[in-house]
């Protein structure tokens, strides 16, 4: 548990991880249904309601408890951004390691594919692919994996092509260890710094691009619940019921501080460079 | 007289609390003009900071002088404190009045730019020179360091030039001044032996021509031997003992001082070569037959890239190697010598030739019959696994499970190679850098090998470590019937391992043969040449002489097969390469 420890010792770390982890706490509870209400119960003669006792967040136009909505919606949210992350991150690991072991040619075409993929802005190619494939959360649990597989891809590419040279892969290769003890032992091993840090960034910006394309309504459908969604949903009633706006606005922006936050942390930490600087 | 430099209680500190971190605790000495002064020391002693801190580089690299004095007679004649000088004040005498050269003349020199502006850049900046005038007085510069055909080699890239003539484009750049201090960090460390004779014979021919002080850092007390006038001896951070030349290496008082004369190895001219085994007479089985090996690299060149040629690496390499036998190989860098050793571990695909490794045990494959240890102990343990995996890793890889006989193996080469079994659970950074390299050598010993390549395994170590892994190699060898295949470029480390020696010339064997015999008695001229320029307390009062041959270039056209060896024998197992 020294990396723990060693996120609280850091200032940021220590900020970036109570944020997540109280997110991740409302996302599960979100998702389990223990909320203060039914987040799709309509209340109607509480509809628009402000923020009191029994409503902690306010109601929406439809009476529906915006506190409840807002927990399921960070369970959808990182269920969207854990997922594409996590795809992200096995396809660009594999794409990149398969690019710096067995170079030349593969190296290329994996690497230009990349390239390509890399030269459009990410809500743009995420639009591009759900405009495709249609709207719903597996799309763009999809769309999302497949704009940050890039940036896994030349995380992993870089340091294994480096680490491939070493003397203790150089040293295996005289035991006869196959290609796949090297490639797990001596090489994923020492990705695993790096790619910590990345998939902890990754997650910020997967939170935010599931919160661009709900809110442009190719997300999450309604009557589920997202943060985007809900931002969505408050525009028109932006003078009304502020509060509509300013909470989903507001768990958008902690959240992505929060995973920034533990990611620089995790980056000071993680960094033979900066480690001393820590400790 | 007032000395040109005086240093008096020097401290020096690292990091936010500089006191408390202190590396360097109260260094005092004098220096006059004309004077050689050499600070010898192993790595972490604190003598590249001592001599950092006199043109206060120290600073740059977060040191702090948190004590002492370090005074300069500059050159019209008024002293100066360098230790509370200002950073204005100090980047005037920098280069001006103190030259510095540094370790890696490869990493020391601008890529981009040729060598004639970074030369010229210095006499711009401090002697105002300007076009022509400057570009007169590089090319002065280089004839200066006698680097041959200067005119055209001010032109040349720094990667167009090789290490030893780079080292001396630094003296250059370092003399461009006129310094009344020369600081030379390590100069020849990074260099190969013939080279490293080079350079001191420039060094010792611009001493006696200039009034300049120098002052020269080295771990090898060897090779100070030919031009200091003092010596300082330095551990952990404090001067142990210093003198005279002489004083220190004939009649040395401090116990380090004598540890650092005995325990290191010296060359002796082979009479301090192993005599614990003797060639059978009946021909017998060898632990490594290698016949015809060549390795040749393609060179390709125009829009196709076709092959024009190929780099000949490792060009027709016979020898054999009997159980319990230490073969050196020896050359200089780019001779071959690590590629033949990974041509036989597989690292390398040779074109042509044949080894065949006979194995201690019949039942066992052959493939794990050699095993490598390499140079760096630093790169060649996966500092993400733990001991007891990476001790696991051969085992593993020849497909057996890891249960209780091979945990008891693990345990029982820990003891041999004299690491505690806790080691086990650590990981690698736990370890100095000579424990690591037994880590090293127990791992390759995991699988019961009868070969073992030792790929300049001991060069990355501090000398009094290297005996020390030196003496267990030599117990291992008892124990195990190891053969031992040990590529180095330092003779007298071979002098001590090696039973036979083959020595290794542009790719290939141009002397082989017993250690005694080669080394007392070299026949063949890049033998002899690679002997004479071996750095040695013994000879410390002959001259050495200036010689600017140029390893030849390896790179052949297209299809070119070397003549067929001639050889010459010279005794009952010593033999050498007739040459044309």
């Amino acid at each position: 548990m020294g990396i723990v420890k060693a996120i609280f010792a850091h200032p940021s770390g220590r900020i970036g991880g109570t944020i997540v982890g109280l997110y991740i706490l409302i996302a599960f509870l979100g998702m389990a249904g223990i909320t203060p209400h039914d987040p799709l119960m309509q209340f109607r003669v509480d509809r628009l309601h402000a923020p009191n006792a029994a409503y902690w967040m306010g109601t929406d136009l439809f009476g529906r408890d915006v506190a409840s909505r807002l927990m399921v919606g960070i369970g959808q949210s990182f269920v969207v951004a854990f997922a594409s992350v996590a795809l992200a991150a096995t396809a660009g690991t594999v794409l990149g390691l398969a690019a710096a072991w067995f170079g030349k040619g593969w190296d290329g075409l994996i690497m230009r594919v990349m390239d390509v993929l890399l030269a459009f802005p990410a809500i743009l190619l995420a639009l591009l692919i759900i405009a495709v494939v249609g709207p719903g959360t597996w799309t763009s649990v999809m769309a999302i994996a497949i704009v940050y597989t890039p940036i896994f891809t030349r995380v992993v590419r870089g340091p294994a092509l480096s680490l491939k040279t070493r003397d203790f892969v150089d040293a295996a290769r005289t035991f006869g260890s196959s290609r796949h003890y090297i490639l797990t032992r001596h090489l994923m091993l020492n990705l695993v710094a790096p790619l910590t840090v990345q998939v902890t960034l990754a997650l910020a910006w997967g939170l935010l691009t599931e919160a661009g394309l709900s809110f442009l309504g190719l997300g999450t459908q309604p009557p589920a619940s997202s943060l985007g969604l809900m931002l969505s949903d408050s525009r028109n009633l932006m003078e009304t019921a502020p509060w509509l706006l300013v909470f989903p606005g507001l768990a958008i922006m902690i959240g992505i501080l929060g995973f920034n936050l533990l990611g620089d942390a995790l980056r000071d930490i993680l960094d033979p460079k900066t480690r001393r600087a820590v400790a | 007289m007032k000395p040109l430099l005086s240093v008096s209680g020097l401290h020096v500190g690292f990091g936010r609390d500089p006191r408390a971190n202190e590396i360097v605790h109260g260094v005092s000495f004098d220096l006059a003009a004309g004077e050689t002064l050499a600070i010898v020391g192993e790595s972490g002693s604190g003598k590249s900071v001592t001599a950092l801190s006199i043109n206060r580089l120290v600073d740059f690299g977060g040191g702090r002088i948190t004590g002492g004095r370090i005074d300069f007679t500059r050159a019209d004649g008024t002293a100066i404190d360098l230790a509370g000088a200002s950073e204005r004040e100090l980047t005037k005498i920098r280069g001006g009045e103190i030259g510095m050269i540094f370790q890696e003349p490869m990493t020391s020199l601008n890529p981009v730019l040729t060598i004639g502006e970074q030369i010229e850049e210095s006499f711009r900046l401090h002697r105002g020179l300007t076009g022509r005038q400057a570009k007169a007085a590089a090319r002065d510069a280089l004839e200066r360091v006698r680097i041959p055909d200067a005119a055209r080699r001010l032109k040349y890239c720094p990667h167009q030039l090789s290490g030893g003539m780079l080292q001396r484009v630094m003296i250059a750049t370092a003399l461009s001044c006129n310094p009344r201090l020369l600081i030379a960090d390590e100069p020849t460390t990074a260099l190969d032996v013939t080279v490293q004779a080079q350079i001191m014979a420039l060094l010792a021919e611009l001493k006696r021509e200039t009034d300049m002080g120098m002052i020269f850092i080295t771990h090898d007390i060897g090779l100070v031997a030919g031009i200091a006038d003092k010596v300082m001896v330095m551990q952990a951070g404090e001067a142990v003992e210093q003198g005279s030349l002489d004083e220190i290496l004939d009649t040395p008082r401090h116990p380090y001082t004598k540890h650092l004369l005995s325990a290191v190895p010296h060359f002796e001219a082979g009479r301090a070569a192993r005599r614990d085994y003797s060639r059978p007479k009946t021909p017998a089985t060898p632990a490594l037959k290698v016949e015809g090996l060549t390795v040749r690299f393609p060179v390709t060149g125009g829009l196709l890239r076709r092959q024009t040629g190929a780099v000949h690496a490792v060009d027709g390499v016979d020898f054999d190697l009997m159980p319990g036998e230490t073969l050196g190989i020896v050359g200089e860098s780019g001779s071959g010598k690590s590629t033949t050793a990974r041509a036989i571990l597989g690292l390398v695909q040779p074109i042509r030739g044949d080894f065949t490794a006979s194995s201690n045990d019949p039942a066992k494959p052959e493939r794990n019959a050699v095993q490598m240890v390499f140079q760096n102990p630093y790169a060649s343990l996966n500092p993400r696994l733990r001991v007891d995996s990476i001790l696991a890793e051969p085992v593993v890889a020849s497909g057996r499970k890891v249960d209780a006989e091979i945990k008891q193996r693990m345990e029982m080469l820990l003891d041999r190679v004299g690491l505690p079994r806790n080691a086990l659970e650590r990981y690698p950074h736990e370890f100095s850098g000579g424990q690591r390299q037994r880590l090293c050598i127990a791992r390759a010993l995991m699988l019961n090998p009868s070969v073992l390549v030792l790929d300049e395994a001991v060069s990355a170590l501090d000398v009094s470590v290297q005996a020390k892994v030196l003496e267990l190699l030599v117990d291992l060898q008892h124990d195990f019937g190891l053969a031992y295949l040990f590529v180095s470029h330092d003779m007298a480390v071979v002098e001590r391992i090696a039973h036979r020696i083959a020595v290794v010339y542009a790719g290939q064997i141009v002397e082989i043969g017993d250690a005694a015999a080669i080394l007392s008695d070299p026949r063949h001229s890049y033998t002899k040449s690679l002997i004479a320029a071996v750095p040695s307390i013994d000879r410390r009062r002959e001259h050495f002489t200036l010689d600017t041959r140029q390893v030849p270039s390896l790179v052949r056209p297209l299809g070119f097969e070397p003549p067929p060896a001639e050889w010459r024998d010279i005794g009952a197992d010593h033999r050498a390469r007739l040459e044309a």
